[in-house]
């Protein structure tokens, strides 16, 4: 099994290339990933600066509390997944699956912080399309808020799921005996994934729970 | 490209920053600050995303490809942001005639 991933494959002139083109093609995935969360950016920030007002209004039905702490559960599981990048280098296989379970464990618990404040907003009413009864201070563009939020959050959630799945992949493969300290791309490239996930809500929290708490129409 | 193999100290170190930054902006959230809050909340997260992306991804011991990579990212990014909102933004600016 260890020997079989370590074959070299024959278009390559040594492992350490083969690694280079491996990292060097998941860089250029994650930067066709920041263009895709980056459409969504680009059509929240010119809402904003279009309707502050009811995006500061709407901005204050989330729950800021739970915002920091997600934001610091998805932190907490980068650091662990990098542990496990130094544990599978190191060639601590036992610390490699333990820290890969973590990381899972903390993906989890995100997610169900994240539904749990779905729900939440489903049942105030702010749930465009489920529902949606908000009559306040301009209530098109507090829905355009929410369609916005649901869907650039769903989409995060759906990477986080998908990141699970990676995981859950790469620990059994690790607790297999697959990755050693010759080789253990899969897990350095399945961190990058990982990482970059923690990236796009490291932008979201700040833009849909902090910025504009205090414009109130 | 030298193996760069980063210890758990290292990254400890990177973590309790991101953690005291989140609990920072998170603070900073709660006071109003007029438009300084949008300036204050972006800085951090610009910073937070810099240190994952230095540290937890390796950046900053990566070949020169793979930073180019990144940066190349960034700046097809800011491009996208940057010719969209010189449309939307000076929309109305001058007058026009019909209206």
């Amino acid at each position: 099994m260890a020997n079989h991933s370590l074959a070299l494959r024959h278009q390559f002139d040594d492992v350490e290339q083969q690694k280079d083109a491996s990292t060097f093609g998941m860089w250029i995935f994650l930067a066709t990933e920041v263009l895709f969360f980056g459409g969504m950016f680009c059509c929240y920030t010119v809402y904003r600066s279009r309707y502050p007002m009811a995006f500061g209004n709407a901005s204050n039905h989330l729950d800021l509390i739970l915002g920091a702490v997600s934001t610091a559960i998805l932190i907490f599981s980068s650091f662990t997944m990098a542990c496990g990048v130094n544990s599978a280098a190191t060639g601590a296989k036992n610390a490699l699956v333990g820290f890969l379970s973590l990381t899972i464990l903390f993906a989890a618990a995100f997610l169900v912080i994240e539904m749990s404040e779905w729900h939440m907003l489903y049942k105030e009413g702010l749930m465009p399309g489920f529902n949606f009864t908000y009559k306040e201070f301009d209530p098109g563009h507090v829905q355009l808020f929410f369609c916005m939020y649901f869907a650039m959050t769903g989409l995060h959630a759906s990477h986080v799921t998908i990141g699970i799945g990676i995981l859950a992949v790469m620990a059994i493969r690790a607790w297999r005996g697959a990755f050693g300290p010759e080789y253990f791309t899969p897990i350095e490239i399945s961190g990058l994934y990982w990482h970059f996930v923690d990236l796009v809500w490291i932008f979201l929290f700040p833009l849909y729970y902090l910025i504009a708490r205090h414009l109130q129409g | 490209m030298a193996e760069h193999i980063v210890t758990k100290k290292q990254y400890s170190y990177v973590f309790a920053t991101l953690l005291l930054l989140t609990f920072i902006t998170t603070t900073v959230g709660m006071m109003d600050l007029g438009r300084l809050n949008v300036v204050v909340a972006l800085v951090i997260a610009v910073i937070k995303a810099l240190l994952v992306v230095l540290f937890f991804m390796h950046i900053y011991w990566s070949s020169k490809l793979n930073k180019l990579t990144v940066v190349a990212g960034v700046a097809w990014l800011a491009l996208l942001l940057w010719l969209t909102l010189t449309d939307v933004l000076s929309r109305g600016w001058l007058p026009f005639p019909g209206k």
